[in-house]
């Protein structure tokens, strides 16, 4: 950790400075090229569906690229905040179920959760215990028994409560409110759990921090697939309403494409501000921190204060992207939240965009995403030549196929990040330090 | 007494084989971490890769145990353990040598172990498919029913879990005796006490590394075969085992093989009686409580589905209160 990372040289072509951004213009001129190209071999609202899908996951790349870019800190678990923001849409947005309201049930499941802030109050004080003169030992003892015990009695309550729920009702249903709502209710839980996390990790090494989100967003999306009461488990929910009119009212394509501004509009916005971020002290004082802790600690600055502050607008980020992306595909489905689509695709998009550009993470989403969208169909032609050859030669015959040709795009996945780290660490596009002598 | 032999039989006898499968898993990851300085992210999909391996060549030679009336597996564990410590050796190789003599960041290189993770993924589900399988091909598991007189229920072990005990216990064993006596051994453990100074005094670190993959892609071996003997074979289990074998190790004390050892049972032990329903202990003692206190048929801690919350909290409390773990890791 002491050693300066030889990933940023200080002789970057930085100091020669082109009149002209050749590279970005070339590398964003191909992009274009290419989503002509599926525009005009797939057609239009197909084409259009890919680049909201393409836009959603920026949202996502973005918040990745301040917490890994600017800060150093590597967020593995960029699913389980894109799956709490889809619930949060969904929950918001999706219409009031009139017989859970009409039922007692409401009341007793106010009642269980006032009893668990009850229960931790009660357990909270307990810890206190030691200020009026009670021995440590004896305190902890209790606490841990009164934690337990609590735990237990609201835990049965709870079964009980959601059991009724389940089967009398089926699930609590939504809000009905405006969807925009939901989007920032989920990325303010998405930051609330990025704080938890962080408050316990960053001060930690990196590595910790890894397994902690890789955890809690297996933990996120258990409690999702798992809580029928709330989400309606694997039963799941649809049609999501959208902010802006149906494809029912107005056709797929114009839809689509309302809902393209919507994202683009957030897009510019974030965009704008994280660019602000970045050249401001703040930004500066957060290169510092990631580049050599020890000597912006010797400088006054506090680190795990700021780290903690990225973390959370990061996740912040994920959340609000994860509401966008679930609201669009207007379907709630918490096992469609997987590992390989909605953490390790945004991580690709990153580095190979470039971590700690903007404009480079931008690029990097939209060209993974069209890239990942074209490779399903790519790999299956490829799979199923193979296959072709290999009955042919050996007698080959594997089953269900096509899931197989999928997997295939997890090897892909996986080579490209190895790849990218070892031949292009810094990303196509990579982050501009600037200089001044 | 019925109730102490269900306690038994489906806490202690359960609790034993999930903490020997973690302990195996997480004294591998603690040696690559001490050796290498890198939490590596791949070691449960190296787990799945030799379990493959074993049930293709189980598939293969169905009946190659059969003279010595163990399961095929078993025998063809040494074989499977060879394949996946080359795999190791060879990732190592052809990925993280380069990462490692550009001088990267640590958290680099987890990125790349997660880079391989997602490799070795693809590789397993696009030969193995997703479904489960038995390893025990053409065979059954036996059963043994262990009689205590005076209790009707008995003590029930199954073939596998009595192999995986002596297994365990032969590993632990073995690799014990070969840190403290073998040259290699005391060469290893040098090198992750300084590997500067172990370099000077004229150690091959390079062989050291070698070595290094190939304990862990053995270890990983060993404890995947256990696990898919004792339960089956599933494909998708990576980002499940990961969390409680990083738990394991990080209680135990980053870089501490023995901590790893005791980490990996208190968090096998700590899964196992959280998802334990105790209101079954209880029972004998219904008819003396008081009508008041009436209780739930359910007294489990969490569900069997949130399992995954157990080492996770675990993770959480060692973080907080002992970031170095019981036995004191080395580096934080």
């Amino acid at each position: 950790m002491t050693a300066p990372s030889p990933q940023r040289p200080a002789s970057s072509a930085t100091s020669t400075r082109h009149a002209l951004p050749i590279r970005e213009l070339a590398l964003f001129g191909g992009l274009a090229l290419v989503v002509l190209t599926v525009f005009a071999t797939m057609g239009p609202a197909y084409s259009t569906r890919m680049l909201v899908e393409a836009s959603c996951y920026a949202i996502l790349a973005l918040g990745l690229t301040i917490q890994w870019g600017y800060a150093g800190q590597f967020n593995a678990g960029i699913m389980g905040f894109v799956a709490l923001g889809g619930f949060s849409a969904t929950f918001f947005s999706i219409p009031v179920n009139h017989a859970f309201w009409a039922s007692d049930l409401p009341g007793r499941l106010g009642w269980v959760l006032l009893a668990m802030v009850v229960v931790t109050a009660i357990v909270f004080g307990i810890s206190r215990l030691d200020r009026i003169g009670v021995p440590k030992l004896l305190r902890t003892i209790l606490a841990i028994v009164a934690g337990l015990v609590g735990y237990l009695v609201v835990i049965s309550w709870l079964r009980s409560v959601t059991g009724d729920i389940e089967s009398q009702v089926e699930f609590i249903g939504g809000l009905g409110l405006p969807v925009w709502l939901g989007w920032i209710v989920g990325g303010a839980l998405a930051g609330g759990v990025g704080y938890f996390i962080g408050h316990i990790c960053l001060g930690l090494r990196s590595d910790y921090l890894v397994i902690a989100t890789l955890g809690i967003a297996e933990i996120i999306k258990a409690f999702l697939k798992n809580s029928d009461w709330l989400t309606r488990g694997t039963a799941t929910i649809s049609p999501l309403p959208w902010p802006v009119p149906d494809p029912g009212e107005v056709g797929f394509l114009t839809a689509r494409a309302l809902y393209l501004s919507v994202t683009v509009v957030m897009i510019a916005v974030i965009f704008f501000l994280l660019h602000r971020a970045y050249h401001a002290p703040w930004g500066r004082m957060i290169r510092a921190i990631r580049d050599n802790e020890v000597s912006a600690a010797a400088m006054g600055k506090s680190i795990n204060r700021r780290r903690q502050e990225i973390f959370v607008f990061g996740c912040i980020l994920m959340g609000i992207g994860g509401a966008v992306l679930t609201s669009f595909n207007g379907l709630f489905d918490p096992q469609g939240y997987l590992p390989l689509n909605h953490t390790f695709l945004v991580l690709v998009m990153v580095i190979l965009g470039g971590p700690g550009n903007n404009l480079g993470t931008l690029f990097g989403a939209v060209l993974v995403y069209v890239i990942w969208i074209m490779s399903g169909p790519m790999a299956l032609a490829v799979m199923h030549a193979i296959v072709a050859l290999g009955s042919h030669w050996f007698d080959w015959q594997p089953g269900n196929l096509d899931s197989r040709a999928l997997q295939a795009r997890v090897f892909v996945i996986g080579l490209l990040i190895l790849l990218v780290l070892r031949f292009a660490p810094r990303g196509l596009i990579p982050e501009k330090v600037a200089h001044h002598n | 007494m019925n109730e102490l032999i269900y306690f038994f039989n489906y806490v202690v006898v359960a609790g034993s084989v999930t903490g020997c499968i973690y302990a195996i898993g997480a004294v591998g990851v603690t040696l690559i971490y001490s050796i290498l300085r890198f939490a590596h992210f791949a070691h449960a999909d190296m787990m799945t890769l030799g379990t493959l391996a074993v049930l293709l060549l189980t598939l293969a030679f169905p009946h190659a145990g059969d003279p010595l009336g163990l399961p095929t597996a078993i025998v063809m564990l040494p074989v499977a353990m060879a394949f996946t410590s080359l795999v190791a050796v060879g990732i190592d190789r052809a990925f993280y040598q380069p990462l490692r003599s550009h001088g990267v960041k640590p958290i680099v290189m987890v990125i790349a172990s997660l880079g391989v993770t997602l490799m070795l993924q693809g590789l397993i589900r696009l030969f193995a498919g997703t479904g489960s399988q038995n390893l025990y091909v053409d065979a059954r598991k036996e059963i043994f029913r262990i009689d205590v007189p005076g209790v009707t229920r008995p003590i029930i072990l199954t073939e596998p879990q009595v192999i995986l005990f002596v297994i365990t216990i032969v590993a632990v064993v073995g690799l014990h005796l070969f840190l403290t006596r073998a040259r290699l051994g005391k060469a290893m453990r040098a090198m992750s006490d300084n590997p500067d100074l172990a370099r000077a005094s004229g150690i091959n670190t390079r062989l050291i590394i070698t070595l290094t993959w190939v304990i862990a892609g053995s270890l990983a071996t060993i404890a995947g075969t256990l696990l898919s003997l004792d339960v089956a074979f599933k494909p998708d289990l990576s980002f499940f085992l990961l969390l409680p074998i990083f738990a394991a190790a990080i209680v135990g004390g980053v870089g501490h093989p023995y901590g790893a050892i005791a980490g990996g049972f208190l968090v096998g032990f700590a899964e196992t009686l959280a998802v334990f329903n105790w209101s079954v202990l209880l029972r004998p003692l219904r008819d003396s409580l008081p009508t008041w206190l009436e209780l739930p048929s359910n007294l489990a801690l969490v569900g069997t589905e949130y399992k995954i919350v157990v080492p996770f909290f675990i993770l959480v409390a060692v973080l907080i209160w002992r970031p170095t773990g019981i036995f004191k890791g080395k580096v934080i």
